[in-house]
């Protein structure tokens, strides 16, 4: 393969700005390209497309559908979901906690399964579906498990509660929301200083039970 | 977080390729990764992302023989009707791992190569060989609570944080792996190393190899095994003592029987001789305290984690008495 280098590094480096700059685009279009055709094509582009994708100082075009909407933005390799939800789209619901994937309060769900976005680079998750707790609501009509929280008390502060409430919906959808003890288990990865932790079992469990569509 | 590339491999060919040069890292579930280059512990130059690569199926063979792909997640394998039915220790001690968020990114490659989470490892000032080299060990004089008893050396006492990694030794499973020299098949029990004078190399993984799979054989152990994890907290902590306990028995004897421990050295520690003296024995509590008594010869604490000295044989014992149904 030809060194690859000289066509990755940054404009400073390289000196050949034009020249990186066209092979940087020219290989963005193919990374879409290869986001919407079938195996095939995928497979006549991907000698050239594999190597090259984005320099270390560039920054990638991805798509994401958050909460039905389509997003195409011009992110850093190094930026992670949580950063790009909050900073580049303003969805601030979702809160940066300790940002080490240990406390779960920037839960969202990444093809309908939960995830901690501190953990998640945007561009690993180019052309996927993404539901943070602005997208649970119906309008004005808050989700079940909203309202639940809302009814048993389930938060002090509130910090983790968008957190709690997205991994509350993932719990009850996956088929762990059977038992106290189930549900206390399958909601350890998010952790409330405040305390709450009875009411939001209560919550989950009304909703569960309750039959909510969730 | 230093900046780094991102490549997309759509082989594994091209996979393989790329990760033959030196700086570049493979990324798949990130959980592990992304935190250590969040706090500076590892920065590499270039990220691989095999995410695309077709290593994520759960199959049985003929053979009765479990292949699991190298990017089958956590969580699903924690819940697949097939390991559940033919490997269900495999399942528990995955779902005793991480949390559910975590398990729905992490994958069975990554939760191999995950590093330690020592604390003198994950602060970039304090002396750690592992991370560096040559600059000594933090944990060796210092807060050592959560470290090894078993097969440390003077330059390191860190335990490697798997369970899924403590069942897949119990089961005698095998590593895949590929390189741009071909494929071969590293026993479990041999890719984890112990720290020895080079605590910076986790696993005998050789540079440029990727890990493509794992494979169990087929065994009798289904209704027979259990895994017991002890930690600070019931759920979402490392452990400080786990077993994997693996029985098959016949007639109230035990023909068979497999063990391993994790948090207690730095790779999934195989209990061989415990696991011998248990063969032929009645399946008791009488049997399973003699072999955790064995189990422990040559362990050793450290001035903050001696209680794993009892802790440890306590929790063989109660781990083979849940295996065999007596608990």
């Amino acid at each position: 393969m030809e060194d690859e280098r000289a066509h990755i590094l940054p404009e400073a480096d390289s000196g050949t700005s034009e020249n990186s700059r066209r092979n940087f685009l020219k290989q963005s279009t193919l990374l879409t390209a290869i986001a919407l055709t079938p195996a095939t094509a995928v497979k006549a582009a991907e000698a050239h497309v594999d190597e090259k994708i984005a320099g270390a100082f560039e920054k990638m075009p991805v798509k994401l559908e958050v909460n039905g909407i389509n997003h195409s933005l011009s992110v850093e390799p190094r930026a992670t979901l949580l950063d790009i939800l909050r900073e580049q789209l303003d969805l601030t619901g979702t809160k940066k906690g300790c940002d080490h994937g240990q406390c779960g309060a920037c839960t969202v769900h990444v093809d309908g399964r939960r995830v901690n976005s501190c953990l998640t680079l945007g561009v690993m998750v180019n052309g996927k579906k993404i539901t943070t707790i602005e997208g649970l609501a119906k309008g004005d009509e808050l989700h079940p498990m909203q309202e639940a929280f809302i009814k048993h008390d389930g938060f002090q502060c509130g910090y983790c509660t968008p957190g709690q409430i997205m991994s509350a919906v993932a719990c009850i959808r996956e088929g762990h929301a059977n038992s106290e003890m189930e549900i206390r288990e399958y909601m350890s990865g998010n952790i409330c200083r405040c305390g709450a932790y009875p009411n939001i079992v209560n919550a989950i469990q009304e909703v569960k039970e309750g039959g909510f569509k969730v | 977080m230093k900046p780094f590339q991102y490549t997309k491999a759509v082989t594994q060919q091209s996979a393989i390729e790329a990760i033959a040069k030196p700086g570049v890292k493979i990324i798949a579930g990130g959980t592990n990764l992304v935190d250590l280059m969040k706090r500076g512990v590892t920065a590499p130059d270039k990220l691989v992302d095999i995410n695309n690569l077709p290593l994520k199926s759960i199959s049985l063979d003929k053979a009765g023989q479990l292949h699991i792909g190298a990017l089958a997640l956590n969580s699903t394998v924690s819940e697949s009707p097939l390991v559940l039915e033919q490997q269900p220790l495999l399942a528990m001690a995955l779902k005793a791992g991480a949390s559910p968020q975590l398990r729905n990114m992490a994958t069975v490659g990554g939760n191999m190569m995950q590093r330690t989470r020592c604390a003198y490892f994950y602060d970039t000032t304090m002396p750690c060989n592992k991370r560096q080299p040559g600059s000594g060990c933090g944990a060796l004089e210092g807060y050592n609570r959560m470290h090894a008893i078993f097969g440390t050396s003077n330059k390191c006492i860190a335990v490697h944080p798997s369970d899924m990694c403590v069942a897949l030794a119990a089961l005698g499973a095998e590593v895949t792996v590929s390189s741009r020299k071909g494929s071969r098949v590293i026993p479990f029990t041999d890719f984890h190393r112990l720290p020895g004078d080079h605590p910076e190399k986790d696993n005998t993984l050789a540079d440029g190899e990727l890990i493509t799979g794992v494979v169990i054989s087929n065994n009798k152990f289904a209704k027979n095994s259990y895994y017991l994890k002890i930690r600070d907290r019931q759920s979402y902590a490392f452990a400080l003592v786990s077993v994997a306990a693996a029985l098959e028995i016949n007639n109230g004897t035990i023909k068979e029987a497999r063990l391993a421990m994790g948090g207690v050295a730095h790779k999934p520690w195989r209990l061989y001789d415990a696991e011998k003296a248990l063969a032929g024995k009645p399946a008791n509590e009488e049997s399973f305290n003699q072999a955790a008594q064995i189990a422990m010869q040559g362990a050793k604490g450290y001035q903050f984690n001696s209680f794993k000295l009892k802790l440890a044989p306590a929790a063989i014992t109660e781990a083979l008495k849940h295996a065999a149904g007596i608990a």
